[in-house]
């Protein structure tokens, strides 16, 4: 018997997944892989398995469940806090997720364009008056979500560098201490923000939660200081690093790039294959709540559950020549935004940041390309969202 | 064929819409409804990706 593979692993290039995971691909579509503190749970690694499971009721989210399997020292404290939407099931999810869907259905992103849109313009336009060189994560691809999120939510952008920090933290630590106090201090600025919003309402989606939901008793007023902190760090982090990365792994495959440029209107399709091939959330965690049977395999009662969404999306019985990026591609189905009860609230918002983003970056920047070469830029290791630390661009 | 959406378990992902949206819009809320008189799919030939890609698995095709 070989060593159990321990998960997560650090990628060895920014848009592959980690070369390491090989033998997690080898024996799927369901393996097992050991957690930081030496635990064995199921790794799902199969397209259509991932499907399957991530729609069962058996598998639950609540991180409160003692079962719950924690890949790192520092998500500990979720145990002992109750973390909406993304940490708990139905009957409760569904109560929170559906105050939240009209605020990110279609219409109401459709509408957002225009500010997406502005927002983007106004960052370039900076970009190019001030460069070449530009460093893209802190003049471009954490702005544009940050921006757009503090405008949904009611947020003042003013108070970016503060929040974006200890977002950042709260995500990477890297010690479990650094992690909690940035949590702590989120959570006292946000719960700050709504007792302002109380006195002085302004007009987004936390002032509506507050005269809606918390003044009529809906809603606590600790659930709603949660609920802000949830979709401020999820409403940036993960977009900044879509655009950070996208962008990176476009400039590494020219001739991916020239068929975009040459046709625009393959950018939504571009956007979907980015999604697939980069999966940059990777690693959704679950505990079984009674036996399933699946893939002639059975998950007991108690088991921990890992989904490795860039293996997922690179099954090839999913997805032909799963390894090779082609923005010409159908790229449906893919699991980036999860799948099930919990598949992403604001993917939608996220497809038009990017979609926007990349495509006004490359139209306004004919000449774009990396100012250092590729091995000497900085990406995040494997234990956080996937995206670059830097990155260094010249035209 | 039929289709219907089991409503009560839609979370307005949109994914219907995206893949088939001369059968499938939102309401003012954003839950996914068939658009009037489509409820046949109107031929659609991307109604039953429509199906498969909805996250809770709330749309419904029956054959006559």
């Amino acid at each position: 018997m070989t060593e159990t593979l321990s998960f997560p692993q650090d990628r060895s290039c920014p848009y592959h997944p980690p070369t390491s995971y090989a033998p997690l691909r080898a024996s799927g579509p369901l393996s097992h892989v050991a957690l930081y503190d030496g635990r064995t749970i199921w790794a799902v690694t199969g397209h259509a398995e991932a499907r399957a499971l991530l729609i069962d009721q058996r598998l639950s989210s609540d991180r409160q469940n003692p079962a719950f399997p924690i890949p790192q020292a520092r998500f500990e404290v979720a145990r002992r806090l109750r973390t909406p939407l993304l940490g708990v099931d139905d009957p409760e999810h569904n109560t929170q997720r559906r105050m939240l869907i009209p605020s990110f259905s279609l219409k109401r992103t459709a509408a957002l364009r225009p500010e997406i849109q502005r927002i983007v313009d106004e960052l370039l336009d900076r970009m190019l008056a001030q460069g070449p060189p530009a460093e893209l994560v802190t003049a471009f691809a954490l702005p544009v979500p940050s921006m757009v999120i503090c405008s949904l939510l009611g947020v003042p952008y003013a108070d970016h560098e503060f929040f974006e920090e200890r977002s950042r933290r709260i995500l990477r630590g890297p010690t479990a201490e650094e992690s909690e106090e940035a949590r702590l201090a989120l959570d006292e600025y946000l719960a700050d923000l709504i007792a302002r919003k109380e006195k002085d309402p302004g007009e987004g989606l936390l002032d509506e939660l507050i005269a809606e939901r918390l003044a009529t008793g809906a809603l606590e007023r600790e659930e709603l200081v949660r609920l802000a902190m949830i979709l401020l760090v999820a409403g940036h982090e993960t977009t900044a690093n879509m655009i950070s990365l996208g962008t990176f792994t476009l400039l590494e495959h020219p001739d991916q790039l020239a068929q975009l440029r040459a046709d625009e209107s393959l950018m939504p399709t571009a956007v979907e294959e980015l999604l697939r091939f980069l999966s940059i959330a990777d690693g959704m965690l679950r505990v079984a709540t009674d036996d399933i049977e699946i893939a002639g395999r059975t998950i007991r009662a108690g088991d921990g559950v890992v989904f490795s969404t860039s293996l997922i999306n690179r099954d090839e019985a999913a997805y032909p020549a799963p390894d090779e990026l082609d923005v010409g591609r159908s790229a449906r189905h893919h699991l980036a935004f999860g799948f099930g009860i919990h598949q992403c609230l604001g993917q939608n918002l996220a497809r038009a940041e990017m979609e926007i983003a990349l495509r006004s970056l490359f139209r306004r920047i004919p000449g774009l390309r990396l100012a250092v070469p590729a091995a000497e830029i900085p990406f995040k290791p494997g234990d956080t969202l996937q995206g670059m630390i830097e990155l260094p661009l010249a035209w | 064929m039929r289709i219907t959406i089991n409503t009560g378990v839609c979370i307005g992902s949109g994914q219907c819409v995206l893949n088939a949206p001369s059968v499938f819009t939102q309401d003012d809320d954003g839950f996914s409804v068939v658009r009037p008189g489509r409820e046949d799919g109107a031929g659609d030939p991307m109604v039953r990706e429509a199906a498969r890609a909805c996250p809770v698995q709330a749309i419904e095709i029956t054959e006559d």
